[in-house]
């Protein structure tokens, strides 16, 4: 992997020599950040409308990085490519690298199932199955081989322990999940995407749909958890990206135009339009 | 003011008009099926076979067309089924979202919904004399299975697109394959829609002649193996009723009493068992 992360970054014109800039060179740290996932010349298009244009990106390794930008500029796009969930629409065109561990995840022997398992995800709206807060929680691990009762109860009470969902469900664990509140059905979501050990998780607004309790509840959770996975997350509400963010990457129709540490691209962007987003003069 | 006024009383009398066609319809079929066939109903008619003086309003019953609709209804719907869940599977989960095949495929369901049943029973039959097969309960089955294909699969397709295609994301974000999806997600999430799918696909095979005429044929004896021909209720039911004997004109009445019931008890029965399903369905 030879690219430079700075090459399209200077096409756009932007400042490429950024102090704490993440290294090109996966999995190689020159100011003590590691790569987890890198991104390199992607470019996506449905039929003929360009939705992301020559993106490259590196992110942290065992950080928090928000994805933020207007509706409609690609955030969802780009995270679906990180799992490959963006292949089952039709008429997609993929061009470009992701590399994940220093692998491209779009390469030719790539095991689809193994790389998704690497990362958990949370959506938009919580989407438990249609079954049972166990067997929720115990489906990703019975896919993946694990069968002995034992082991299944104590990885189950383990992750919604982790989930902070434990106490709260404890002696209803065989009831359907979707008798849950909203806000605890992505806390099981959560404890679901972890109970099949992934190294990173991926969330698109995994907030929007809960109350403000909830929400907290939900970036307390991913700041205790950023020290095990990494964490990418889309969202629109700057302020949770203030909040939790340790980086930033900030999106427009469909390239980005700014990422950064988040103090920097919060307090000292250096794009103009970046400035006028985190202003709020364009949402 | 006037107009808006009309306008909502027309369509109060639209809607009270079109409750009563249909539940009037029901209500004098059911009446007349009853007040005609029960006279004529009587122990021998489900329990034996026609004997003698069957077809001279004699002794003997209808229990050859009683067991033979049910191995036909049975066998095709099973075979239905067996062909609906793939394809199904295919239109949902493995071809990618708004796929041109997959709208192909819809669209032929759609044609092949709409082809009478007597266009089957006499394609079945063409198969038949070129595959050397004789008339029995296996060529009916293929028959009507194929008779009852679309609606099966149609009716399972449109529950199936119902689910949000962030359910599906979930599983597969968990390193699912397509395969286990489907099975242990989707069709889980639509087993009401997919009961009612056999349901109405039961419905059409147990009641349907014209395709059985020359394909299952007709026999005084209860099968005794699947390559015999068998009776069925409604062309027991439409020779019955050709008759100048009115003894046996009733028990044409009595015997759809019987196919009614039998109707009725199994679309009772099944939604019964679906209701111990349902609790884990996603809203
Ligand atoms: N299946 C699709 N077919 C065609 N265009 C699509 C499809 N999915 C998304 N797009 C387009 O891609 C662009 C980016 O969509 P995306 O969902 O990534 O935006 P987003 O940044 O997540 O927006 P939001 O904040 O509203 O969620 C949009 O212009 C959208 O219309
Ligand atoms: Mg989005």
């Amino acid at each position: 992997m030879q690219t430079s992360i700075n090459e399209p970054m200077e096409k756009t014109g932007n400042a490429s020599q950024h102090a704490t800039l993440i290294q090109p060179l996966n999995g190689q740290s020159l100011n003590g950040v590691k790569t987890h996932i890198s991104v390199r010349n992607l470019n996506i298009s449905y039929g003929n409308s360009q939705i992301l244009k020559n993106v490259s990106i590196d992110i942290p390794d065992k950080k928090i990085t928000a994805i933020i930008g207007p509706s409609g500029c690609g955030k969802t796009t780009l995270l679906k490519t990180f799992n490959r969930l963006i292949e089952s629409s039709d008429g997609i065109k993929i061009e470009g690298e992701v590399l994940v561990d220093g692998e491209n995840i779009y390469g030719k022997n790539v095991e689809v199932t193994n790389m998704r398992k690497k990362m958990g995800l949370l959506s938009q709206r919580p989407m438990p199955l249609p079954m049972s807060i166990y067997d929720n929680i115990a489906y990703g691990m019975r896919i993946h081989g694990i069968r002995k009762k034992s082991i299944l109860n104590e990885r189950v009470t383990y992750y919604l322990k982790q989930a902070s969902l434990w106490n709260e469900v404890k002696d209803r664990l065989h009831q359907p999940a979707t008798k849950l509140s909203i806000g605890q059905q992505q806390r099981l979501c959560l404890a679901r995407g972890l109970a099949v050990e992934p190294e990173i998780i991926l969330g698109d607004e995994p907030t929007s749909a809960l109350d403000p309790i909830s929400s907290q509840r939900i970036e307390e959770k991913f700041v205790e958890l950023k020290d095990q996975y990494t964490i990418v997350m889309v969202t629109h509400i700057l302020r949770q990206a203030r909040r939790i963010a340790d980086y930033i990457v900030f999106m427009y129709l469909g390239e980005i135009v700014e990422h950064g540490p988040a103090h920097e691209l919060l307090e000292n962007p250096r794009e103009e339009m970046t400035k006028e987003y985190v202003k709020g003069v364009i949402s | 003011m006037f107009w808006r006024k009309f306008e909502e009383r027309l369509f109060n009398f639209l809607i009270r008009l079109a409750t009563i066609i249909i539940i009037g319809c029901l209500f004098v079929i059911v009446l007349t099926i009853v007040v005609k066939g029960l006279p004529a109903m009587s122990w021998d008619m489900i329990s034996k076979s026609p004997s003698g003086g069957f077809y001279l309003g004699k002794e003997g019953g209808v229990l050859n067309a009683i067991v033979g609709s049910l191995y036909l209804g049975i066998g095709a719907s099973l075979f239905a089924l067996l062909l609906s869940i793939p394809v199904v599977v295919y239109m949902n989960v493995y071809a990618p979202t708004h796929s041109k095949f997959a709208q192909y495929i819809r669209i032929s369901l759609d044609i092949l919904y709409g082809i009478p049943s007597i266009v089957y029973g006499a394609f079945g039959f063409l198969i038949m004399i070129y595959l050397g097969l004789k008339v029995s309960l296996l060529a009916g089955i293929v028959t009507v299975g194929l008779l009852v294909l679309p609606i099966m699969a149609r009716t399972m397709d449109e529950v199936i697109r119902t689910i949000p295609k962030e359910l599906t994301e979930a599983s597969l974000s968990l390193g699912a394959t397509k395969w286990e999806t489907a099975m242990k997600v989707l069709l889980r999430q639509a087993f009401p829609g997919i009961l009612t799918a056999i349901l109405l696909g039961f419905g059409r095979a147990i009641g349907d002649a014209a395709s059985v005429i020359f394909t299952t044929g007709f026999t005084d004896n209860v099968p005794e193996s699947i390559l015999q021909p068998a009776a069925t209720l409604p062309l027991a039911i439409f020779f019955q009723l050709g008759s100048p004997i009115q003894e046996v004109v009733n028990r044409a009445y009595a015997s759809a009493l019987i196919l009614t019931i039998m109707i009725l008890v199994i679309s009772i029965s099944s939604r019964l068992l679906s209701r111990r399903f349902n609790k884990n369905i996603i809203k």
